[in-house]
């Protein structure tokens, strides 16, 4: 059995004190833990970001790599090695400013992934500049007169171009964070999950703000039904639903199955070198 | 000696590719050298365009400018290439009559025959290969074998257009042309740059590869994706080339070799994964089929305007391997090589190809695919107690395991990190990480090959070329030295790191390429310390061939 402290890492923390983040990396820790997962069967991806640096606080396989691509990275691993858990921890300049054309087309291309946004309507690492989802007309750094930009809905942007599972957590509420965490993880597709995350430093929102506008969705609440979760997904500003907004557990073809159903079962690394003769075979066909 | 060189023109949608390409294999099933290339307009109706063949019972591999025969399935281009054929050469069209003109009435023949002009073309093919002399039984197993997916009506309507074209002509050709190609017992690869790339990624395991579609690189996905079942190798059209990038990176991160390809713009967009490969150490593979630009410049043409671009790709410092293949047997061959140095050295390696290369087919006598000496360097788990990504010794090269392969957990930073890969701001040890990085550049070093020397003793004059022009450029040397010129040549294909190399002072150097600049002569002045004062350079989009090299070597 795994125990909380396996994902211990001893990698100074640079978030800054009482960032909501810590929530999001205990949450994550109990999802995992809930699942037993052992750190080396774990691989989290991320880019660049404050939301980015988790992985090197939880003990487990990591690539931290660049602004806005950690989604091709973790499509890819899925790909070569789909026994692995990948996760992709991500902020919202990260997931829906830079990295927005993955955003769509991994959405579009169904891998076994799970994708988590620490979405704090701010880039905090360059010192508050407005991201994609910063509400209209809220000031910043950089929009000294308010942001003029329409804010993006990446929830329902994902419900419309066929993700399956969607939800919405609160860093500040770390039980019902890792339940959706692990509902996420144990998803087969794509999964993901945008976390309400005020910014103490940089957000244009106090958590109190929040906190008075979100409400968990009903026990009664379909999320199979997909009109009824385009009106959650576009829900925000006077209330903000939290929860599984949308759920369709009728199993949309993994991207990956065409190729292990028509060419080999098992793991790419496993193939080794290809025989001479398989070479030698195709290449008679040029002669 | 058999030579024959031949254009045959038209407009982009009049199948000059499909007459072309059936043509040029007939030839090489019946047993001679044949080599083609092909210059086309960036569009998919109209223009006008020329596949060339030159056919040989010699090898030559290499583009010519002057022709034996002109077959144009329209008048515009007939216009446009006629200058391009030899004073006694042989034109084959539908609308003109006269004494070195053979006329057969393609279209006519296709709408009685078949009440279908679209075959044409093949009728075409039927009788070009009459005016060659070529064996008309080869020409119809290839046919055959072209439209065999398309099902046995289409394949013998077709047989029956290339029949009738070759009755005609052969009717016209009496008394104008005695040509004939006897069938020779010899069995050459005809094969393109691209497929020869796939080809050879295939065979040093990848497994592998995310690209965006970019004129001339998406012949090599392609293959790839045609044959993955086959060759077992994973094939995703990502949705640009930062994409692309990123996912090969992630597979080889996951433990398989991997690979991504485009042109100069689709390139300029994977440099900050390039460096990111760098940075992480994870072995890559990129191929950069070079187009004339900047920006869009001319898409469907060649040049090899990008040596610099690829040699300085990617922010910061890092070492990387570039290496420009000559034709398709040595891009099979360095492929492979850079996919093993890839991975030995933890390092993204760069093939530059280009246009010219990538498209056009040429003969290989034998691939000789027992040279390819694949090796795994992935480190044994088993034999490891505290695993670092990054552990430092003096190679530089660390352990690389895969995530997953075994309990160790496996870190990679684009930051600059610590030797478990977690992020750092150690300022003495960010120094350890640059000079690791950095001595395995020295390493590699090593194992470069020395530039192919050619005609080198005694020459005054010595051309400097790389890549794809080894063969005109060779060409050009022996054509020279017919008339006693004292030339020779050296030819790179393997860039970066740069081998060893004496240049002498006595002698005479010039640097042949397909730019404006002369960068292969910067990149040998900054590497060399030489100061190159002679470039023949080429830069109107088509590839360099021996008569362009002669008359610029002759008259500047």
């Amino acid at each position: 059995m795994v125990k909380l402290e396996d994902y211990s890492s001893n990698i100074e923390n640079q978030w800054c004190p009482g960032c909501s983040n810590f929530g999001i990396l205990t949450a994550m820790k109990h999802a995992l833990l809930a699942m037993d997962k052992n750190p080396e069967e774990i691989c989290l991806v991320s880019g660049i970001g404050q939301a980015a640096k988790l992985p090197h606080y939880l003990k487990c396989n990591l690539f931290n790599g660049l602004h806005g691509r950690a989604l091709p990275i973790a499509v890819s691993i899925n790909i070569v090695n789909p026994e692995l858990t990948t996760i992709v921890v991500t902020g919202d300049g990260d997931c829906y400013g830079e990295g927005g054309n993955h955003f769509l087309h991994t959405i579009r291309r169904n891998p076994d992934i799970t994708l988590i946004v620490h979405n704090n309507q701010i880039y905090g690492l360059t010192k508050g500049q407005a991201s994609p989802t910063t509400d209209l007309w809220d000031k910043t750094r950089l929009q000294f007169k308010g942001v003029e930009l329409e804010p993006l809905l990446p929830l329902a942007t994902a419900l419309l171009h066929g993700c399956s599972f969607i939800a919405r957590g609160y860093a500040g509420d770390i039980k019902h964070l890792s339940e959706l965490f692990s509902e996420a993880i144990r998803f087969k597709g794509f999964s993901y999950v945008d976390v309400i995350q005020p910014c103490i430093s940089y957000g244009t929102h106090t958590a109190s703000w929040y906190k008075e506008r979100m409400y968990k969705l009903p026990d009664n609440y379909d999320f199979n039904n997909k009109m009824e979760a385009l009106t959650k997904t576009t829900e925000w500003g006077e209330k903000i639903p939290i929860g599984i907004l949308y759920r369709n557990d009728k199993q949309r073809r993994l991207f990956g199955d065409n190729i292990k159903e028509t060419s080999f079962n098992g793991k790419l690394t496993e193939l080794g070198f290809p025989p001479h003769k398989t070479i030698t075979e195709i290449m008679e066909e040029f002669r | 000696m058999i030579g024959t060189s031949i254009i045959i023109s038209g407009s982009a949608g009049q199948g000059i590719q499909t007459v072309g390409y059936i043509l040029a294999k007939t030839a090489s099933k019946s047993g001679y050298n044949v080599f083609s290339w092909q210059e086309y307009e960036s569009r998919i109706r109209g223009g006008s365009s020329s596949y060339r063949i030159r056919i040989s019972d010699y090898p030559i591999n290499a583009p010519f400018i002057k022709a034996d025969i002109l077959l144009s399935l329209d008048k515009k281009s007939n216009e446009k290439y006629l200058p391009l054929l030899k004073e006694d050469g042989i034109i084959l069209d539908e609308h003109q009559i006269g004494k070195r003109i053979i006329n057969v009435p393609f279209t006519g023949i296709a709408q009685q025959t078949f009440q279908n002009k679209l075959f044409a073309n093949v009728v075409a093919v039927g009788a070009l290969s009459a005016v060659i002399g070529i064996d008309p039984d080869t020409l119809n197993k290839v046919i055959s074998s072209q439209f065999s997916s398309k099902g046995e009506e289409i394949v013998s309507k077709n047989i029956d257009a290339a029949v009738e074209g070759y009755r005609s002509a052969r009717m016209s050709c009496e008394g104008k042309c005695s040509r004939i190609l006897p069938k020779i017992e010899q069995q050459y690869y005809f094969i393109s740059g691209n497929e020869a790339l796939a080809l050879g990624a295939a065979a040093a395991g990848c497994r592998f590869m995310a690209a965006y579609p970019m004129t001339p690189s998406t012949g090599i996905i392609t293959y790839l994706s045609k044959h993955k079942d086959r060759l077992k190798i994973f094939t995703e059209q990502a949705e640009d080339e930062i994409a692309a990038i990123n996912m090969a990176i992630g597979a080889s991160y996951a433990g398989v070799r991997s690979m991504t390809a485009s042109s100069g713009g689709g390139f300029a967009l994977m440099v900050e994964g390039i460096s990111l490969a760098g940075m992480t150490e994870t072995p890559v593979v990129i191929v950069l089929g070079q187009r004339p630009g900047p920006a869009t410049g001319l898409p469907t043409r060649t040049e090899q305007g990008d040596l610099l671009f690829a040699i300085n790709a990617g922010h910061g410092e890092f070492p990387k391997l570039v290496f420009a293949p000559s034709d398709p047997k040595d891009a099979f061959h360095k492929i492979a090589r850079a996919f093993n140095l890839a991975d030995k050295y933890q390092i993204p390696a760069v093939i530059l190809t280009d246009q010219h290369l990538a498209d056009s087919y040429f003969t290989v006598e034998n691939f000789e695919l027992g040279n390819i000496v694949n090796k795994s360097y992935l480190a044994d788990p088993e034999t490891i107690e505290n695993y670092r990504r990054y552990q430092l010794d003096h190679t530089g090269i660390s352990p690389r395991l895969y995530p997953g392969q075994s309990q160790h957990l496996v870190c990679c930073d684009s930051d600059e990190h610590d030797e478990y890969g977690h992020i750092t701001e150690d300022l003495e040890l960010r120094k350890r990480m640059v000079e690791k990085r950095l001595n395995k550049f020295e390493l590699l070093r090593h194992e470069i090959m020395l530039p192919e020397e050619y005609q080198i003793s005694g020459a005054e004059d010595v051309f400097i070329s790389w890549g794809s022009s080894k063969n005109a450029v060779f060409e050009a040397v022996d054509k020279l030295r017919k008339n006693n010129a004292k030339v020779g040549a050296i030819h790179f294909t393997e860039l970066m790191p740069l081998p060893e190399y004496e240049f002498l002072p006595e002698i005479n150097y010039y640097t042949v390429e397909s730019n404006a600049t002369g960068q292969l002569g910067k990149l040998l002045r900054i590497e060399y310390s030489i100061n190159v004062k002679n470039h023949i350079t080429c830069y109107n989009g088509l590839p360099l061939d021996h008569e362009y090299i002669i008359e610029r070597f002759l008259h500047g």
